[in-house]
């Protein structure tokens, strides 16, 4: 069985929790344990952050998330229009932020990497980021 | 979605539901004013209601400990639930906060975690 879903949002911190909800709603159908279903949800969470908070510098934006879903592996990207990561290696860095004075963490990447499969990242300068993450769920 | 409570030289906040960029930045504020209030030292997190937390939880929790050691206080976290403690463990938070079961070991001389 497959699917796929697109949805596009304001790049506001009230929609990380829609975004949240609506992967989480679109994962269910393969059955996911709770714990993956939060790591999906978790990653989403971190993904649609750095794009608010970093891709668009909390200015006004639309963030991006598509969804597909094949056997049982469920794949996400979530994407925005913004300023793009200078130094993706860097980025990818754990604890590394470029935003200390406003108590960032630095493990968006980090996160992701963990409570997913695999984490692909492309970036272009004054472009924008778009972040694919994959995941094997509800294995038998 | 918060509570306080003052025990001693210790701020018990009681945090409730998701914690996320926007929950972490509204908590942050109120936190940070209730302490300076009640004049405490330590702070103690009750995560016992906590249904998810991403990586602004833990920025917003280490941000407190900046300010809390800044006064020589230390900065506690208990109850967390097997979902919230693996963003917990995966952040390392338990090197510089100390992690406890429960309220009880917080609060009294049972040992911590990382003990």
């Amino acid at each position: 069985m497959t699917n796929h879903i697109k949805i596009e949002f304001e790049a506001k911190d009230v929609n990380v929790r829609f975004a949240r909800i609506a992967v989480a709603a679109f994962i269910a159908e393969l059955n996911p344990t709770i714990d993956e279903a939060e790591d999906v949800k978790t990653a989403v969470s971190e993904a649609v952050t750095n794009a608010i908070v970093h891709g668009y510098d909390g200015k006004e934006g639309v963030v991006y998330i598509e969804g597909f879903s094949y056997d049982n592996t469920v794949m996400i990207s979530v994407c925005d229009t913004g300023c793009g990561i200078e130094d993706i290696n860097k980025a990818r860095e754990p604890l590394f932020t470029t935003k200390a004075e406003e108590e960032r963490s630095g493990l968006g990447f980090t996160v992701m990497e963990s409570f997913m499969d695999s984490v692909h990242i492309e970036s272009k300068k004054d472009a924008g980021t778009t972040v694919t993450m994959s995941k094997r769920i509800g294995k038998v | 979605m918060m509570e306080f409570k003052k025990v001693g030289n210790s701020l018990i906040v009681r945090l409730d539901g998701e914690i996320d960029d926007k929950s972490a930045k509204e908590m942050r504020v109120k936190i940070d004013v209730e302490y300076d209030e009640v004049g405490a030292k330590d702070m103690v997190f009750d995560l016992t209601k906590v249904t998810f937390m991403d990586s602004t939880g833990i920025g917003m929790i280490i941000g407190r400990y900046k300010r809390v050691a800044s006064l020589n206080g230390c900065v506690k976290v208990f109850g967390a639930n097997r979902v919230v403690k693996r963003i917990i463990e995966l952040s390392g938070l338990g090197r510089v906060v100390k992690i406890y079961d429960n309220e009880r070991q917080a609060l009294g001389t049972g040992g911590g975690k990382n003990d």
